[in-house]
């Protein structure tokens, strides 16, 4: 049944931006509160997708990267987590200024997220058949036969053989990336125009991996729903998103398309990121990474978040007037027309 | 390069030959009686090298983890030979076998569950030398504890602190000092960098190689990450569900890799350079790995090879040279250079 599949063509373009995006993330901060701390895990962050568009959210781990896709979800734990400020936007309408019972209505059929961890996020005593039917009973009042016939129908278009036979597994019958198939019919169920996939091949094997994002591109041909894909795999981005942004203590610090960010990066944290990449390509070379480590999130470094890791940073005389690393904070702002990064010297990049 | 044959001694350091591991499957609980038997490792040979990185990999389940707990003496194997310099570990007098031990340490991949909460982290790094008395003198061991953390890219101060009070690439950097603490002359990496960032992992790996040539270690690198693999490895062996599918120099597996599974790996990885992109043929593989409690007849791999034929579920196809140069094991190999750029 193994097939050599053609590639697909090496260039992306973004569908035209005549179109509305269908979800707008507009200055998102959440904080989470505990009686010791606050922590700012997310620090305005704007970002759109578009119909069948792919954006990438790439970070390591506490970037805030997952935090920021739990809100548009909404599935912050409140408390301890707050959202102080920000809107975000499905089809126009801010889903933060609505009721609770409003926004249910919107997320129900409008958004799905797919989960890293499929075993944790499948309900173990019901069948896989009953968690993806209870989707059409609960939002399209389905009967239990009907949805189960959803539920077969559904699970043979996400790539599970024998559907009709295992419609009554339970989840730990199946291995990781067959739950993470029905993870993506659970997701896909209701026809959502958002996908949001955090990290969703992080726990699987490459060979099963490859087989989930070809099933997510497939799916996205076909329904036209944009994604967004939450990962920390600069490889997975490259393979498949349109654009990316990447995220590093709560804040985007670069925007733009795939090609742009990953072959001229215009902030230095992105350009380690990919210099700390062993590739298949290369031979021993020594890798050159970003050194130290990622902040606390309850001390972030002051001014530039990423100025004690950074190569560029410039300090005191040596920075010019108003862009001092350590006291100054970038805002994120547009380098090159279409392409937004967070660094006082981006310029300097630009050209290397 | 390395050279993937160094001259010091004609033993091999470490040789594993037909070393099989297989787990009872069990019934009952007053009456256990074994049902079947999960066969973890089947038949595994390999050699390192002094001064040598050997890369181990394979997916979940293929055995490779299995291989280390064998070699660490932490599982004793149901049938074949682990040889250390010529001598077969399960048959050493306790003397030598507390030597080897000493001589072979290991890095786990979790660097949270590996390390003890309640010890600090000078206790867990000076820990072994209570097992080895005579390695290194007491009134030495605090300076020595020091000079460890500081080698390894940690402050000499941390001594006194707790593991929970460190990141996840600081305590991979304390659990790197704990096996370097006996100056061990083989040390086997599980996973040992599949847990951290990116930006971290890649200061981890550049430690790990500085080590080596400080210390002339030899590695046995267990991973599925296939890049950082190459990027360490001076030899790769491919493991799938047991056995040894394909091994050779580095450039060897990665450029003219003969057995299919190796290629649907290679073809798998995805590309971060944007200019690359589209650029390595897709092999898709299609299913899941068989259990290992039931492997499939004759080659384990048939079940989701693209190749497979009437021979493939009859014969088990023997890890032999066949023309390529180096040794894999199925009956139809034939080269086939994926990585694109990389001659």
């Amino acid at each position: 049944m193994t097939s050599s599949l053609p590639t697909p063509a090496p260039s992306r373009t973004a569908p035209a931006p005549a179109e509305p995006p269908v979800l707008e993330v507009d200055d998102l901060a959440v904080e989470f509160r505990s009686r010791r701390r606050t922590v700012s895990a997310v620090n305005g962050i704007s970002y759109s997708v578009r119909a069948g568009e792919t954006l990438a959210v790439v970070g390591e781990s506490g970037s805030g990267k997952s935090v920021g896709a739990q809100a548009v979800m909404g599935i912050l734990d409140v408390p301890p987590a707050r959202i102080t400020s920000g809107q975000i936007r499905f089809r126009g309408d801010d889903l933060l200024t609505m009721s609770r019972k409003e926004q249910r209505a919107v997320r129900g059929p409008g958004i799905a997220m797919v989960f890293q961890d499929a075993l944790s996020a499948l309900n173990p005593v019901f069948t896989v058949g009953h968690q993806i039917g209870e989707l059409f009973r609960v939002h399209r009042g389905a009967s239990r036969g009907e949805a189960r016939e959803k539920a077969i129908e559904l699970m043979e278009r996400v790539g599970i053989p024998a559907a009709r036979q295992r419609v009554d597994a339970y989840p730990h019958q199946f291995s990781g990336g067959m739950r993470q198939r029905v993870m993506i019919a659970m997701a896909i169920a209701l026809d959502p125009d958002i996908l949001i996939a955090d990290e969703p091949t992080t726990a699987l094997d490459v060979t099963v991996q490859a087989q989930i994002m070809d099933l997510l591109s497939e799916l996205q041909r076909e329904t036209g729903m944009g994604m967004i894909l939450i990962t920390h795999d600069l490889g997975v981005v490259n393979e498949v998103a349109d654009r990316v942004a990447v995220m590093y203590a709560g804040s985007i610090v670069e925007n733009g398309t795939v090609d742009e960010v990953l072959a001229e990066p215009l902030h230095p944290y992105t350009q380690g990121l990919m210099a700390s990449m062993p590739s298949l390509e290369s031979h021993g070379d020594r890798l050159n990474p970003v050194t130290g480590t990622p902040p606390d999130l309850s001390a972030v470094p002051s001014g530039c978040a990423f100025h004690p890791r950074c190569p560029m940073a410039r300090f005191g005389r040596a920075a010019a007037p108003g862009k001092d690393c350590a006291r100054n904070v970038p805002v994120l702002r547009e380098v090159v027309p279409g392409r937004t990064a967070a660094c006082h010297y981006s310029e300097e990049l630009e050209h290397e | 390069m390395s050279d993937p044959q160094p001259t010091t001694t004609d033993a091999p350091l470490l040789e594993l030959r037909d070393l099989t591991k297989h787990f009872p499957l069990t019934q009952g609980i007053v009456f256990r009686k074994t049902v079947g038997q999960v066969r973890a490792v089947d038949g595994v040979s390999m050699t390192l090298n002094p001064g040598e990185t050997l890369g181990l990999v394979g997916e979940s389940g293929s055995g490779k983890s299995t291989v280390a707990k064998l070699v660490m003496g932490l599982e004793r194997p149901t049938a074949g030979q682990i040889l250390y310099k010529g001598r077969d570990i399960t048959a050493m007098s306790a003397r030598e076998l507390r030597d080897y031990r000493r001589n072979v340490q290991i890095i786990f991949q979790d660097p949270y569950s590996s390390l003890n909460p309640r010890m600090t982290v000078g206790d867990i790094v000076a820990e072994a030398w209570d097992v080895h008395p005579n390695s290194v003198a007491r009134k030495d061991r605090g300076a020595q504890v020091r000079e460890l953390l500081e080698r390894v890219g940690l402050r000499a101060d941390y001594a006194n602190r707790y593991p929970h009070q460190f990141s996840g690439g600081q305590r991979q950097r304390i659990g790197i000092a704990r096996a370097l603490a006996l100056r061990p002359e083989v040390i086997i990496c599980d996973e040992p960098v599949s847990a951290l960032d990116v930006s971290v992992q890649a200061q981890v790996i550049n430690l790990l190689q500085d080590l080596q040539d400080e210390f002339g270690l030899s590695f046995l690198f267990i991973a599925h990450d296939l890049s950082v693999v190459r990027h360490l490895s001076d030899r790769v062996a491919v493991m799938y569900l047991g056995g040894v599918v394909e091994t050779g120099d580095r450039d060897a597996i990665y450029e003219q890799a003969a057995h299919p599974y190796t290629q649907a790996l290679l073809s798998a990885v995805p590309i971060h350079e944007p200019a690359l992109r589209g650029s390595r043929e897709r092999i898709m593989l299609s299913g899941d790995l068989p259990s290992p409690a039931d492997p499939p007849s004759g080659c384990r791999f048939r079940t989701r090879c693209w190749k497979a034929q009437d021979v493939c579920a009859e014969e088990v196809p023997e890890l032999v040279d066949r023309g390529q140069g180096h040794p894999s094991a199925c009956h139809f190999a034939e080269s086939r250079d994926l990585v694109p750029g990389s001659a």
